[in-house]
């Protein structure tokens, strides 16, 4: 820990423990699944295994006599009580959409299943067995259809047409966005062309998504237990669902076992679950499998693009190109429209570009939905963007790290307003790159691959970097109130929910600094809508910038009330009274000054004067003036066996910059989960359906999930540019690092093949997919 | 069917189906919800525990091939309030974030150690590839690891 010059901890900044993590290294930490109630009944789902297919009947006759079945439930008994359904798609009806379909998603499906895993009906026993054992005997009949896989295939003439009230499966189109670029493509010195695909991934949070639910007949309130990453949303989403007010709702977010964005919107089966604990005035439960998640859970990712980059003779970027197809699957998730409009507004990168041209197109596949996961549309845009910088480099025969230098935008013109219109709170590009380059030895590491490769020394040595940027810190706002008891103890309430990410320690960390007392003598509470009036969630990089400055500006104000009122009681003039060493003191008369107890003590009397009762709290959210922009640059150096195709990360070093940062053990942390979501997708991961819709990386013995030994050693360096628009000067470091990671990864991978004349291989870079590209190639 | 064991120290008896898993045991028959369950395919080693001296996968195991074992679950690890060296470390070097994994990752870990106490980098790393953890990208874990066997010493 270090100390400011008045010998006053100074958390912020310093590499402080979890206290989160006590109770869940010693097995006390309760999840959701963890929760039990005597005369819990279970949830088990008949789900399709079709992708596409007709309902023509429901038999559950057998199952339904079946020893601890209580109920078997169709569409046709419940989905007239739940008719707004599943909350999906956010509104695609107003300009640059176009063609925009908004199709309702049944909580259990009556007339057609639209993908592998879609839920018919619902089993209610008094054991997870009975429920699964009964679920093996209950007889669909499907009537199966022509299946549309490719979104590709979605859009051609003919293709079977997945939502029957329209006559295409076309979701939406949005844009085209823009000026003209077409005589600029056709003038320029330099141009090309890339069509990249980022890959649709599974989440895999390693807790598999749960629910709890158990209704109070007397106060006629159910509680829910959910695997959420928005306990308010969830509540308020449950409320519409049921038809029923949110105050007959507490929704609580448990130990959450990670969320990664899919665990951010309500699903049906949370839905199913709080209904039936209502109606049947039970606590019911259902935990998916592992298995179960894959085909119930939202997917990740899902679009193609192709980009276009056109530069002059110097390199300088006169113009981006870009086409997005996307994939959202069978229905929309909760937010899935938003997702690639996130890659056009961050598709400039950290270059100056003149001029953008951009449109989208989303369709309907037989798919499971896809949701935001770990960065939503922004690594898309990093990836498109910068693996296209690499190929311009690659085709001018310049050095990446010089393209990218002459046309960084440049330090001096924040806030800088983009041609797609985000609006960058600030950025310096440079030094993190030159700093990257400096400490993995760039130079070096050029003139040793150009060694080898005139040796030909058996492996393939590939540099790759990238310079990200992303958007993070969404408001409109964020709750971290304050409180200080008579006893000088504070209690924060915050409305983001944690699930990993050490918001108790932080928050303590930032309110610790604000009122100079002992971390130990704040407790953080988040996670449950009965304790926390309101939140809004945790999710995009947001919960530090936003709650945490909203915490920083509530623990502000209790300072200077405190302050005031220790002038009361010191009969002393405000001006005259500071707050040093942990105490309030009249300047220059050291022997009068009160302690925070003292004056904690006196806050809630009846005398005081009007101003200053109402005791030592202060709630009011932060509502930040505009999104931010945390930025870095990654480089890797990899071995391609061209024996095996396997690809071995010899090195991997960032220098990100995310602001000013409160934990650098956190902060950290961040960045190598975000490095292993990233170069997961990029060399391994995949959700990959056959030509009839199964998913068939649908267990985790069959979806590639990096392990320990996939990775080396990480490498983390900063710098700091802090954000002007918050008073922490924060920004986000949740999903940084799976957005730089990706570019990096492949630039390298096709840098170490590239004198074999490959300029492009699409992710995840298999060992397999490499072997056949070099053995095409030799 | 009857089973009998010892767990943490104390003897459980209970009639149990015979397909129930020891995870489900301890879970919800023992109510020690401190192991977690990640998967149903054995990938993810959220559900290890010490089986007999050994680090077992709770969902890969019958209660009933439990009967008569002596079985140590991530609650039983500390020495009452004296955490083991493997949690410590993992507190010290921010091995866990979300925590689901943690349990399975720990007791895992613990058993490698004693094993192996002096390992390289990149046998900790092989030897933790049956446990699956999505939040750490593993680093800290690498280095919690380490730190738990320099502490560790002899192993035993």
């Amino acid at each position: 820990m270090s100390t400011d010059l008045s010998g006053i901890p100074q958390f912020s900044g310093a590499r402080i423990r979890r206290r989160e993590d006590p109770a869940l290294i010693t097995g006390q930490g309760k999840y959701t699944a963890d929760f039990h109630e005597d005369g819990t009944l279970h949830l088990a789902f008949v789900r399709s295994p079709y992708a596409h297919a007709r309902i023509l009947g429901v038999d559950s006759a057998e199952a339904a006599g079946m020893a601890g079945v209580v109920a078997v439930l169709t569409g046709a008994d419940i989905n007239d009580n739940l008719a707004k359904g599943v909350p999906s798609g956010t509104p695609v009806g107003h300009a640059p959409y176009s063609e925009g379909k908004q199709p309702p998603r049944q909580v259990l499906s009556t007339e057609k299943v639209r993908f592998v895993g879609e839920a018919v009906a619902v089993v209610v026993a008094t054991s997870p067995a009975a429920a699964a054992d009964a679920v093996e005997t209950i007889f669909v009949d499907y009537e199966p259809l022509d299946v549309v896989v490719e979104p590709e295939t979605a859009l051609a003439a003919g293709a079977p047409i997945i939502h029957e009230a329209w006559d295409n499966n076309v979701a939406f189109r949005w844009g085209p966005i823009g000026g003209e670029v077409a005589e600029i493509f056709a003038n320029a010195a330099h141009a090309v062309t890339l069509r990249v695909e980022n890959q649709r991934v599974i989440a895999n949070a390693l807790e598999p998504r749960a629910v709890f639910a158990s209704h109070d007949g007397v106060s006629g309130v159910t509680t829910v237990w959910s695997t959420t990453q928005s306990p308010h949303g969830t509540r308020d989403d449950l409320a519409a669902a049921l038809g029923i007010e949110a105050d007959q709702l507490r929704v609580i977010a448990p130990e959450v076992g990670g969320g990664f964005g899919v665990k951010g919107s309500v699903y049906g089966e949370e839905i199913i679950a709080t209904y039936l604990s209502r109606q049947m005035g039970k606590p019911i439960k259902w935990v998916a499998t592992r298995s179960e998640d894959y085909v119930s859970t939202y997917h990740g990712r899902g679009q193609t693009d192709v980009i276009r980059l056109a530069a002059d003779e110097n390199g300088r970027f006169l113009a981006a190109d870009l086409q997005i197809l996307f994939d959202c699957g069978g229905y929309y998730s909760g937010i899935a429209p938003i997702i690639p409009t996130l890659t056009v507004l961050m598709m400039c990168g950290v270059y100056a570009m003149p001029v953008i041209r951009a449109e989208i197109t989303a369709v309907f596949t037989n798919k499971h939905p896809a949701e935001p996961y770990r960065g939503a549309g922004r690594p898309e845009a990093a990836y498109l963007i910068e693996r296209a910088v690499a190929a311009l480099a690659t085709e001018m025969g310049m050095d990446p790290a010089e393209l990218r230098r002459r046309n960084y935008i440049a330090p001096d013109v924040f806030p800088y307003t983009t041609p797609s219109g985000a609006v960058y709170d600030s950025g310096n590009y440079a030094p993190g790159l030159e700093k990257a380059l400096a400490l993995v030895g760039y130079d070096q590491l050029r003139q040793e691959q150009a060694a080898r490769r005139a040796s030909s020394d058996g492996k393939l040595m590939g540099i790759g970097l990238a310079t990200y940027v992303e958007i993070c810190g969404v408001g409109p706002w964020e709750m971290g109130s304050v409180y200080m008891d008579e006893n000088a103890k504070v209690t924060v309430l915050t409305g983001s929910s944690p699930h990993g990410q050490g918001h108790e320690t932080t928050w303590a960390q930032i309110a610790a600094d604000a009122l100079q007392i002992p971390l130990e003598d704040i407790v953080v509470k988040h996670g449950d809508t009965a304790i926390i009036p309101r939140g809004i969630g945790t999710f995009g990089s947001r919960s530090t910038a936003i709650a945490g400055s909203s915490v920083h500006n509530n623990a502000l104000s209790v300072r200077d009330k405190a302050r005031q009122l220790a002038a009361y009681l010191l009969e002393a003039a405000e001006v005259d009274v500071v707050l040093e060493n942990g105490r309030f003191q009249v300047v220059g008369v050291p022997e009068r000054g009160l302690s925070w107890g003292d004056v904690a003590a006196a806050a809630g009397g009846d005398n005081l004067p009007e101003a200053l009762q109402g005791g030592l709290e202060s709630d009011t959210d932060f509502a930040p003036d505009g999104s931010l922009y945390p930025f870095g640059t990654h480089v890797a150096v990899v071995e391609v066996d061209p024996e095996t195709g396997i690809v071995e990360i010899v090195r991997y070093l960032t220098v990100d910059d995310c602001g000013v940062v409160i934990n650098p053990l956190l902060a950290e942390g961040q960045v190598h989960g975000g490095l292993a979501q990233g170069i997961g997708q990029a060399l391994y991961e995949g959700s990959r359906y056959d030509e009839l819709g199964n998913l068939l990386t649908g267990s985790l013995i069959d979806y590639a999930l990096p392990r320990s030994d996939n990775f080396p050693h990480f490498e983390t360096h900063r710098t700091e540019t802090p954000t002007p628009l918050n008073p922490l000067g924060a920004k986000g470091i949740g999903e940084a690092a799976t957005i730089g990671s990706m570019p990096t990864i492949v630039n390298a991978v096709v840098d170490a093949l590239a004198h074999l004349g490959v300029r492009h291989v699409d992710m995840p870079l298999t060992a397999e997919k490499l072997w056949r590209v070099i053995h095409s190639r030799q | 069917m009857k089973v009998s064991m010892t767990v943490n120290g104390k003897t459980y008896t209970r009639d149990v189906e015979p397909r129930m898993l020891l995870v489900h045991f301890l879970r919800d028959e023992l109510g020690m919800t401190g192991t977690n369950i990640g998967c149903d395919t054995s990938q993810c080693g959220a559900c290890t525990i010490h089986m007999n001296g050994m680090a077992v996968k709770s969902c890969t195991t019958l209660a009933v091939q439990a009967d008569g074992a002596t079985i140590t679950t991530i609650e039983g690890l500390a020495n009452g309030s004296e955490l083991h060296p493997m949690q410590k470390a993992f507190w010290e070097n921010h091995g866990l974030q979300c925590g689901y994994c943690t349990p399975g990752m720990i007791m895992a870990a613990t058993k490698l150690v004693e094993n192996n106490p002096n390992m390289t980098e990149a046998e900790i790393r092989h030897g933790l590839e049956g446990n699956i953890c999505r939040c750490t990208g593993y680093e800290n874990i690498v280095r919690s690891v380490k730190a738990a066997a320099a502490q560790m010493g002899g192993g035993d």
